[in-house]
C-alpha cells in the first residue's frame, strides 16, 4: 500500500519537473509574445497550485503557507503600483524643449526671408 | 590561424578587408576566406594569378548578407547618399521651411544627399510650391514623384525608394515637428555602431517634446510603457517617425510590414528586430505643431490599442 503511494508521487513529481522543463521554449523556439506569456504565466499558476493545494505531497510549514496563498493578489497589486509608478516619474521628467522650439521660429523668420530674396512665392 | 590567412590576400584585394572583419566574422565567410589563398599559392606573380584570386574574392561578395554590410562599412564618406522621403499631404506652409531646412543642415555638414518629395495630390498647392522649390534647389537634389490622390505611408514610401539614388533613407514629419539638424547626428551615430537603422527618441537622454500638455503626456509614456512591456522591442520610441534606415534594409521591412498609421511605425521596429537588424538611438526634441492644432482622438487611442495587441499575438 505504502509503495503505490510512493510510485503515485514519484510520478506526480516527474511530471512537474517536466513541466517546469518546459522553460525551454523561450530560448530554443521563436514564439510569438502572446504565447511566451501564456507559457510564463501557466508554469507559474501550476507551481502555485501545486505547492498550495498540497499535490506534490510537501509538508510545508504553515508561515510559508500563509505568504504563498495570497501571492497572486499580492503580486498583481505591486505590478500595478509600479506600473503607475514608472508611468509618473517619466511623465514627471518628460523633457520640455523650450529652447528648440525659440530656435525652429527664429528660423522659419530666417527661411522665409532668405526663400523670398531667391524668387519664392509663398 | 585563420586571421593570418585573411592578411595574405589582403594586398590583392585592396582596402576590402579590415580590421572589424575579425570581430564579425561567420564560419561560411571564413571558410570563403580561406580559398583564394591556395589559389593564390599555386599561381604565384602571374597577371592570370592576381586576376583569378580577385575573381574569386568577387564571388564572395554576393555570399551573404553580412559580406554585403561589410562592404559598405569601408565604402568611404563621400560615397555615401542619404535620400530623404518627405511624403507630404497639405504642406504648403510647411514645405519650403522643412527644405530650406534641410538644404542647411547637409551642405553646413557636407553630405551628398537628396530630397524626394511624394505630395498626394494636395489641393492647397503643395505641389506649385515643391516645383519652385525645384527650380531654386536643382533638381538633382530636389526630386518631385507626386502621386494622384493619397494612398498611404508604406506605399508612399515604397513609390520614394524607386526613385531613391542614395544608399541610406532617411524618413521624416514634413511638419516642421522633426528638425533637420539631427540629421548629421544621425549620420553619425549610424557610422559609430555601423547600424542598419537609427531612430530617433523623445524618450530617453536629451530627448523630449514642446507643446504638450499634461493629458497629451501621460497617453504618450502610458502608451510607450505598455508597448515596452508587452513587445520588449529593444528600443524606446516606436512610434516616432524619424529615422535612418539602409535602403535595402526599408525594403526589406516594408514588404514585410502590414498595418497602417502609429502602428507601422511600430511594426517596422518590431520586425526589425526579429529579422536582427542593429538599431540605434539618438535623442530628438519634437516640436509638434507649429502651426495648427494637433488632437488625439479617442480613435487614435483605440486603434493604437488594437495594433499592439495585432503585434503582441502575431510576432
Amino acid at each position: 500500500m505504502l509503495s503505490v503511494g510512493g510510485l503515485r508521487l514519484n510520478l506526480v513529481r516527474f511530471s512537474f519537473l517536466l513541466l517546469r522543463g518546459a522553460l525551454l521554449p523561450f530560448f530554443a523556439v521563436t514564439m510569438t509574445k502572446l504565447a511566451q506569456w501564456l507559457w510564463g504565466l501557466a508554469i507559474l499558476g501550476s507551481t502555485w497550485v501545486a505547492l498550495t493545494t498540497g499535490a506534490l505531497g510537501l509538508e510545508l510549514p504553515l508561515s510559508c503557507q500563509e505568504v504563498l496563498w495570497p501571492l497572486p493578489a499580492y503580486l498583481l497589486v505591486s505590478a500595478g503600483c509600479y506600473a503607475l509608478g514608472t508611468v509618473g516619474y517619466r511623465v514627471a521628467t518628460f523633457h520640455d524643449c523650450e529652447d528648440a522650439a525659440r530656435e525652429l521660429q527664429s528660423q522659419i523668420q530666417e527661411a522665409r526671408a532668405d526663400l523670398a530674396r531667391r524668387g519664392l512665392r509663398f | 590561424m585563420y586571421k593570418s590567412r585573411i592578411f595574405l590576400i589582403e594586398p590583392c584585394n585592396g582596402p576590402r578587408r579590415t580590421s572589424d572583419q575579425s570581430q564579425r566574422s561567420s564560419p561560411a565567410s571564413e571558410f570563403g576566406t580561406v580559398r583564394p589563398v591556395l589559389f593564390r599559392a599555386t599561381l604565384r606573380n602571374s597577371a592570370s594569378g592576381i586576376w583569378l584570386s580577385s575573381a574569386m574574392a568577387s564571388l564572395e561578395v554576393s555570399r551573404s548578407p553580412r559580406r554585403s554590410r561589410r562592404e559598405l562599412e569601408v565604402r568611404s564618406p563621400r560615397q555615401n547618399k542619404y535620400s530623404v522621403l518627405l511624403p507630404t499631404y497639405n504642406e504648403r506652409e510647411n514645405l519650403p521651411l522643412i527644405v530650406w531646412l534641410l538644404v542647411k543642415s547637409f551642405s553646413e555638414s557636407g553630405i551628398n544627399y537628396e530630397i524626394i518629395i511624394i505630395d498626394d495630390g494636395s489641393p492647397d498647392g503643395t505641389r506649385d510650391v515643391a516645383e519652385q522649390l525645384e527650380k531654386i534647389y536643382g533638381s538633382d537634389r530636389i526630386l518631385l514623384r507626386p502621386r494622384e490622390k493619397k494612398l498611404g505611408l508604406g506605399t508612399a514610401y515604397i513609390h520614394g525608394m524607386k526613385h531613391a539614388t542614395g544608399n541610406y533613407i532617411i524618413i521624416m514629419d514634413a511638419d516642421l515637428s522633426h528638425h533637420p539638424k539631427f540629421i548629421p547626428e544621425f549620420i553619425r551615430k549610424q557610422k559609430e555602431g555601423n547600424f542598419d537603422i537609427v531612430s530617433g527618441t523623445r524618450y530617453k537622454g536629451n530627448g523630449g517634446v514642446y507643446g504638450w500638455d499634461l493629458k497629451r503626456k501621460i497617453i504618450s509614456r502610458g502608451a510607450n510603457f505598455l508597448t515596452q512591456i508587452l513587445l520588449r522591442p529593444g528600443a524606446s520610441d516606436l512610434t516616432g517617425s524619424f529615422r535612418l534606415y539602409r535602403k535595402e534594409v526599408l525594403e526589406k521591412l516594408i514588404e514585410k510590414c502590414v498595418s497602417k498609421g502609429y502602428v507601422f511605425q511600430m511594426e517596422m521596429i518590431v520586425r526589425a528586430r526579429q529579422l536582427n537588424y542593429t538599431i540605434g538611438e539618438v535623442p530628438i526634441s519634437f516640436v509638434d505643431r507649429v502651426y495648427g492644432e494637433s488632437k488625439l482622438g479617442g480613435n487614435e487611442i483605440v486603434s493604437f490599442l488594437k495594433g499592439l495587441l495585432t503585434l503582441f499575438a502575431t510576432t
